[in-house]
């Protein structure tokens, strides 16, 4: 009873896709630079769809994290077989669901956040999504795996 | 702390601001509304019956929020994709016919048949306020912010002035005025458009006891101002009085604009002009209502992750015995 790691991996990097260029479509560049235009991204330019997808992927992500998380918790296996790119990816991608959770919070009806603390929540969502994006190029390209 | 306080210094100012308050019937009846008011957003009624269209509130507010009207700077960077479009009202200020950056309330017409008799009815029109307002919830930047006593307004420091708010709006309120704002400072070729712009019920005025510069100047007393919940109350009552109608306790979820009309909203849609900066008067549906579905389905995916995380556990013991 062994998920692939070739399926995992899919999973990953298809929830991972949708959850950035959703992300990015939270702000309004996708009509301006002529993307939207490009037959079949029409949605890209529609904020509540771009609003949904996110909410979906995050679903998919956050069930997706926790999965694999006990899923090596209950194999048993080493904290050492984490590689340091590991580590790094999984620290950004647990500000990413902390900054993302907290923001699905905040638009929830009668919530009030600090004004400060939602500006602060915006950019360090943001931040944490361009450092991941970079570093999983950086792995893609080293192949640089989560574990030895 | 600060909206808690403003809105005390609110009721302070209400009380004595005779008529265009929420009624009070004396001390008890005022303690009791500041004590309630703690947990309670501001609303606004609008009966329409009362408004005679003489655009003292739209001059009002011109007045009370001149300085906050944006000053751009001239000639306007060159923006890429050739697309994106300049607009400009600073040639314009003087248009009360409709929203724009420099106008922030205007009277919208409408004519209808009351009992066999042609009637004409004029709609003071601005943001609605929403109780989870889209334009806030949805800035990427955090530019617009909403406020404990329910208004929701845009920050001229921080809107880089994408019009997200305006197309997430279900009335398009916002209006946006090139060659102001942040995006100056940052990419103005390649990012932003300058500042988005729309009523903010008069934050400035309520933070100092006062109440909204276009209530305070009606003739009419076409407007009032309270808690929601008494609000709805009055609405409510007025609506049985009048045999009317009632708009905006339940368009995009409930606003904090209430209006009364003797003639159905559905009717008066059709007769206004409606187009860029003069809103409709549809029906709105909960524009935050998938989100907010999606939000709670939210609390079970770590649940799921558990599940398939102990289900294959268990399997895997299983075939291992």
């Amino acid at each position: 009873m062994k998920t692939p790691v070739k399926t995992r991996k899919y999973i990953y990097g298809i929830t991972l896709f949708f959850i950035t260029l959703s992300g990015f479509g939270q702000m309004p560049v996708f009509k301006r630079y002529y993307i939207a235009d490009i037959p079949g991204l029409g949605w890209l330019a529609q904020f509540y769809v771009t609003h949904i997808i996110h909410y979906i992927a995050a679903i998919l992500l956050i069930a997706f994290v926790i999965y694999i998380l006990f899923d090596f918790i209950l194999r048993g296996a080493r904290l050492n077989s984490v590689t340091r790119p590991g580590y790094f990816k999984i620290a950004i991608l647990a500000g990413l669901i902390v900054t993302g959770v907290l923001m699905v919070v905040k638009n929830l009806p009668n919530i009030y956040f600090d004004h400060t603390a939602v500006i602060v929540l915006d950019i360090t969502h943001l931040g944490f999504c361009m450092i991941l994006l970079f570093v999983s190029l950086y792995s893609l390209i080293r192949k640089k795996s989560w574990v030895i | 702390m600060t909206s808690k306080l403003s809105r005390r210094a609110f009721l302070k100012g209400s009380i004595t601001a005779a008529g265009s308050v929420v009624a009070t019937t004396g001390i008890a009846r005022a303690a009791k509304s500041i004590t309630h008011e703690k947990e309670e957003p501001l609303a606004t009624l609008l009966d329409i019956s009362k408004c005679i269209g003489c655009e003292e509130c739209v001059f009002a507010c011109q007045e009370a929020n001149a300085d906050k009207y944006p000053e751009p700077e001239k000639p306007f960077p060159k923006m890429y994709p050739s697309r994106v479009p300049v607009e400009d009202w600073s040639e314009k200020r003087d248009v009360t016919d409709r929203l724009t950056p420099y106008n922030w309330l205007f009277i919208q017409h409408a004519s209808a048949t009351v009992n066999g008799e042609e009637i004409e009815l004029t709609i003071p029109r601005r943001c609605m306020h929403c109780e989870n307002p889209p334009c806030v919830k949805l800035c990427p930047w955090g530019s617009a912010k909403q406020e404990e006593n329910g208004l929701s307004r845009i920050d001229p420091d921080l809107c880089l002035g994408g019009s997200k708010c305006k197309k997430a709006c279900p009335w398009d309120i916002p209006e946006r005025q090139t060659g102001v704002g942040l995006y100056l400072d940052l990419l103005p070729g390649l990012a932003g458009n300058g500042v988005m712009y729309k009523c903010d019920r008069c934050y400035n005025r309520l933070e100092k006891g006062e109440v909204p510069a276009c209530i305070e100047a009606c003739p009419e007393d076409v407007q009032t101002i309270g808690p929601r919940s008494e609000i709805l109350k009055k609405a409510h009552a007025l609506a049985r009085e009048m045999n009317g109608y009632i708009y905006g306790e339940h368009e995009n979820g409930g606003t904090n604009t209430i209006y009364v009309s003797p003639v159905p909203f559905e009717e008066l849609n059709k007769s206004i002009e409606k187009g860029k900066g003069k809103p409709h008067l549809n029906k709105v549906k909960n524009m935050m209502a998938d989100g907010t579905n999606l939000a709670k389905a939210m609390i079970v995916a770590p649940i799921a992750g558990l599940a398939a995380a102990f289900g294959k556990f268990y399997l895997s013991s299983k075939e291992d015995k």
